[in-house]
């Protein structure tokens, strides 16, 4: 009964397995939370239980005097920066004065037990003054800033040809989306141990090293080379883990205690914790000509950032951009504007800025089908975008634009058969018992196209340094780019044996010391990034091998070739295994590889902002329970633009498991904030699609254009799967019901209670009051 | 505090005494931060996620929602217990790898211990009974589109 793991060159192209796939299923893999050092303490966070508040004072005697407390830490006790932030530095390590959000950190605890030190944070008395908080964000654009840097953290314009443009059908809609949360199963945890030199040894999960490193540094007031980051096991991360989380304050308790610390969140500090999807809220008019080409797009979006900045300005810049979507708009004005509330700090998760807006502008070309009594695939397909259009902001598409091959494989797949009449009823939405009467479901199928951009944009400088070296046929690959679950381990092996020909590929652990930045692993990136710096460096070092073995045999290094892991020359006169080729020698070579630069908008939002864009469609199929509100997914198809297959099952996991956030957004999971409060910072009442709730997933095609500039010819495949599988699912249940549903989560009152007083229509007047 | 109290727990068939423990740790502190085992997951600690999924006395159970104190006289069995001696991989563990069961791995060993569960229990499940008997565990970068095909290539190759 045992199984061995098909054995394969572990090439690019093939199904590899996970280098650290063995450790992962034996338990054995060390996350951030599993960490242990000989005498080591255990940190824990006061946070505030207030949205809005004004501290008076902070007393924390009585947490000092209990036994085991070695240490209670305030907003007194940073001695660098006493705030950090992704963009800008704007969010308290412990708030003083003020209190911005629930959650905000306010003081932490070291002690020799976990019980200890939260008996000691509640120990802490804290005299808080509650204020009303400002929690519209609407209101909150032209409001009394509650934070120094004012209420909008960013707003992007989009001017495109004549604002006066008009056409001859109009549809105008309302849009909104709710506070997704990334949910990484890993909760937010580290270790911190203080070095010999007042330095700190930080070992965490994040999702960018360096920039950790850089806020970190900041605050401790340490040189950059005495704070030093590494890379524990990362339980997923999603957007989650880009901003810093205890980072800092677990750094303070070891450096003032001078003993290792640990801290590990439970779920729902990790939601009180970290940072959220932006809520949004759309208004949308599109215009078009009478034979459905779009003349115009109209859009004002407001998204609301919670507290600090986080990374609001991609946010934004990305809800704007993308605003129409996908196709041909030769008119539009835009404006989106992110403003700063006393809700929960939101930032970035997987498909940032580009998911919300794709929930309205996907509505509104349904919408606009109906207007013009077409198709919706046919009006999709008369105006998606092609290889050489441009973009609202001018940019012109130079790269792969495969958006009709998506469309069109995606809407040419077979529906699933039978129907609610026939289904079993275990498969009914609410399994069986729940549903009120076969005879009131109703099936329904959606479609929606997604654009997202790859990398990071607006002339920011990004790259991805990494280090090959090879030894006796031995390649070790040297690279900060964060594994958080999506594989870059396995495609970084890939890469060197694909280059370099060789079978043992050994990866150093990841951190901030002797290797530059990777950069973040977000943005769909680190395939393309750090992928193209492992390639490049190895290039590098084959360069070396074929000088090395030229010099010693005399052969012309352009003779030779590695071929099945050995260096041959063209003559035949050379055929050596690699390990013998170069004896006694290492090569070694470090690379930085940066994509082709990109620039900032203009103050009409005009500019080449981005580097490559990936596109994708998903079909949904849905089964309605019309009185209970319930909805069953029956299935989803997809079509992905991804340039080249590197791991086909790396690749699929990524689409299904974007798909599986997109089915979660589309119809149970949001953070619920009355306000200014979390009302469900848990797993019970924060719902997450469990393998009842996953639909089959079918792949109707990966269109493989290779895009010009990358460089294994690779998109990145993160993000497009979340990207349009909501709106298609939210589609698909107005399908089945007539309803209009302009909102994400669909809730079971939005059908069920359908046009009744209790479902709350929040007025669009109010967005156009705020962005005139 | 003074809660503290001597104990011993039987995991993985072997005794392991607990020392000057917190009365209040639940089964899943101990076996993490006491006993050096890990391999059971810490995502909720709210008996919601599955991470933590260990059999006592051969039933499923959430070890984050069992007191540590109380499982005096169980026979507990971890995912570490559910690995081959011979350091290698055992047929479930072997088929989430190869199907591409496990991306961040987090909830994976739960995964492995509530799959072990339901094929001892029950064979040939159908897709729905898999899906039922996996649905105490949450997996949030999968999709559990390949845990699934893991678990039907297992009894595949099982039934062989």
């Amino acid at each position: 009964m045992s199984t061995t793991l098909t054995a394969s060159r572990g090439r690019l192209g093939e199904s590899v397995a996970r280098p650290d796939g063995v450790p992962k299923v034996r338990g054995q893999f060390a996350f951030s939370s599993d960490l242990f050092a000989e005498g080591m303490l255990w940190g824990h966070i006061l946070r505030s239980p207030h949205p809005a508040a004004v501290i008076r004072g902070i007393d924390v005697a009585a947490a000092l005097r209990i036994p085991g407390v070695k240490a209670v830490l305030t907003s007194e006790d940073v001695p660098g920066r006493k705030t950090y932030g992704l963009d800008y530095p704007d969010q308290p390590v412990f708030a003083w004065e003020v209190v911005r959000h629930q959650g905000e950190p306010i003081a932490a605890v070291a002690a020799d037990h976990p019980e200890t030190a939260r008996r000691a944070a509640a120990a802490i008395v804290v005299d808080y003054e509650p204020t009303e908080p400002l929690t519209d964000p609407m209101r909150a654009i032209g409001a009394e800033p509650i934070h120094p840097l004012g209420n909008v953290l960013y707003r992007q314009k989009i001017r495109r040809g004549d604002p006066a443009a008009t056409g001859a059908v109009v549809v105008e809609g309302y849009y909104e989306t709710g506070m997704q949360d990334q949910a990484p199963l890993g909760p937010e945890s580290g270790l911190a141990i203080p070095a010999e030199d007042g330095g700190i040894e930080l070992y965490v999960a994040t999702q960018w090293l360096h920039v950790d490193q850089d806020q970190i540094a900041a605050c401790l007031d340490l040189p950059l080379d005495k704070v030093r980051v590494h890379l524990a096991g990362v339980g997923g991360a999603f957007g989650a883990r880009e901003d810093l989380s205890m980072q800092v304050q677990i750094s303070l308790l070891a450096l003032r205690t001078q003993r290792p610390v640990k801290i590990v969140y439970d779920r729902e500090e990790s939601f009180l914790g970290h940072v959220h999807r932006h809520p949004a809220y759309m208004w949308y008019r599109h215009h078009a000509d009478v034979e459905g080409r779009l003349v115009k797009v109209e859009a004002r979006i407001v998204l609301d950032g919670g507290a600090y900045q986080s990374s609001s300005l991609a946010v934004t810049v990305n809800a704007a951009c993308f605003a129409p979507g996908p196709y041909r708009v030769p008119n539009a004005v835009v404006e989106a504007v992110s403003a700063r509330t006393n809700n929960p700090p939101c930032g970035a998760m997987r498909g940032f800025g580009a998911t919300q807006a794709n929930f309205a502008y996907e509505a509104q070309m349904d919408k606009l089908a109906v207007a013009l009594g077409l198709d919706p695939i046919a009006l999709r397909l008369k105006n998606a975008l092609r290889r050489g259009d441009k973009l609202i902001t001018g940019q012109v598409l130079r790269g792969a634009t495969p958006v009709a091959e998506v469309i069109t494989t995606c809407a040419g797949a077979p529906l699933p058969p039978g129907g609610p009449a026939t289904v079993a009823d275990l498969l009914l939405p609410g399994g069986t018992g729940r549903t009120a009467a076969r005879g009131r479901v109703r099936r329904g199928v959606g479609f929606a196209l997604g654009i997202k951009n790859l990398m990071f944009s607006g002339g920011y400088d990004d790259y991805s340094e990494a280090r090959c070296r090879l030894e006796d046929g031995v390649a070790t690959i040297t690279c900060a780019a964060v594994e958080v679950g999506q594989g870059f381990v396995t495609l970084a092996q890939q890469t060197a044996r694909e280059v370099l020909g060789v079978d043992e590929v050994i990866l150093a652990p990841a951190g901030t010391v002797g290797i530059a930045s990777a950069g973040s692993t977000s943005a769909s990136r680190q395939t393309w990034m750090s992928g193209g710096a492992v390639q490049a460096a190895c290039l590098a070092v084959r360069q070396r091998l074929f000088a090395s073995v030229s010099a010693r045999y005399g052969v012309a290094k352009e003779a030779l070739e590695i071929i099945e892991g050995r260096v041959v020359s063209f003559d035949g006169e050379i055929d050596l295994p690699i390990a013998a080729s170069t004896p006694g020698e290492v090569l070694e070579e470090t690379v930085t590889y940066r994509h082709a630069p990109t620039f900032e908008l203009d103050e009409n939002g005009q500019g080449d902002n981005n580097v490559s864009f990936a596109f994708a469609a998903h079909r949904a199929v849905v089964d309605v329970d019309l009185d209970l509100g319930l909805v069953r997914v029956v299935e989803i198809t997809t079509s992905q633009d991804v340039g080249r297959v590197l791991n086909p099952v790396q690749l699929v996991g990524q689409v299904e498991g974007g798909i599986a956030q997109g089915v979660g957004l589309a119809l149970m999971e949001e953070i619920v904030v009355d306000n200014g409060r979390v009302r469900n910072p848990s797993f019970t009442d924060y719902v997450i699609p469990t393998a009842l709730d996953m639909p089959p997933v079918h792949i109707a095609a990966f269109i493989e254009q290779p895009e010009p500039g990358s460089p294994m010819g690779a998109k990145g495949a993160g993000e497009p799967p979340l990207v349009s599988s909501a709106s298609a699912i939210v589609a698909a249940v107005r399908a089945a019901t007539g309803l209009d549903l302009n909102r994400a989560p669909v809730r079971p009152q939005d059908i069920a209670l359908a046009g009744t007083a209790s479902v709350e229509r929040p007025p669009e007047q109010d967005i156009a009051e705020v962005l005139p | 505090m003074s809660e503290f109290v001597d104990y011993q727990l039987k995991v993985n068939g072997v005794f392991h005494d607990v020392a000057d423990a917190w009365l209040g740790e639940s089964l899943l502190y101990v076996l993490r931060e006491r006993l050096g085992l890990p391999g059971s997951k810490n995502a909720c600690i709210q008996g919601e996620c599955g991470s933590c999924s260990v059999l006592l006395d051969g039933k499923l159970v959430c070890s984050c929602l069992v007191l540590a104190a109380s499982a005096l006289d169980c026979d507990i069995v971890t995912v570490e217990g559910l690995c081959p001696e011979d350091d290698g991989l055992s047929d479930i563990q072997a088929a989430f790898l190869a199907e591409g069961g496990v991306q961040c791995g987090f909830c994976t060993p739960g995964f492995i211990v509530s799959v072990h569960d339901l094929l001892s229990r029950n064979p040939e499940p159908t897709d729905l009974e898999v899906r039922e008997a996996v649905s105490g565990n949450l997996c949030r970068c999968t999709g559990y589109g390949r845990i699934l095909a893991a678990v039907r290539s297992v009894q595949q190759a099982r039934r062989q």
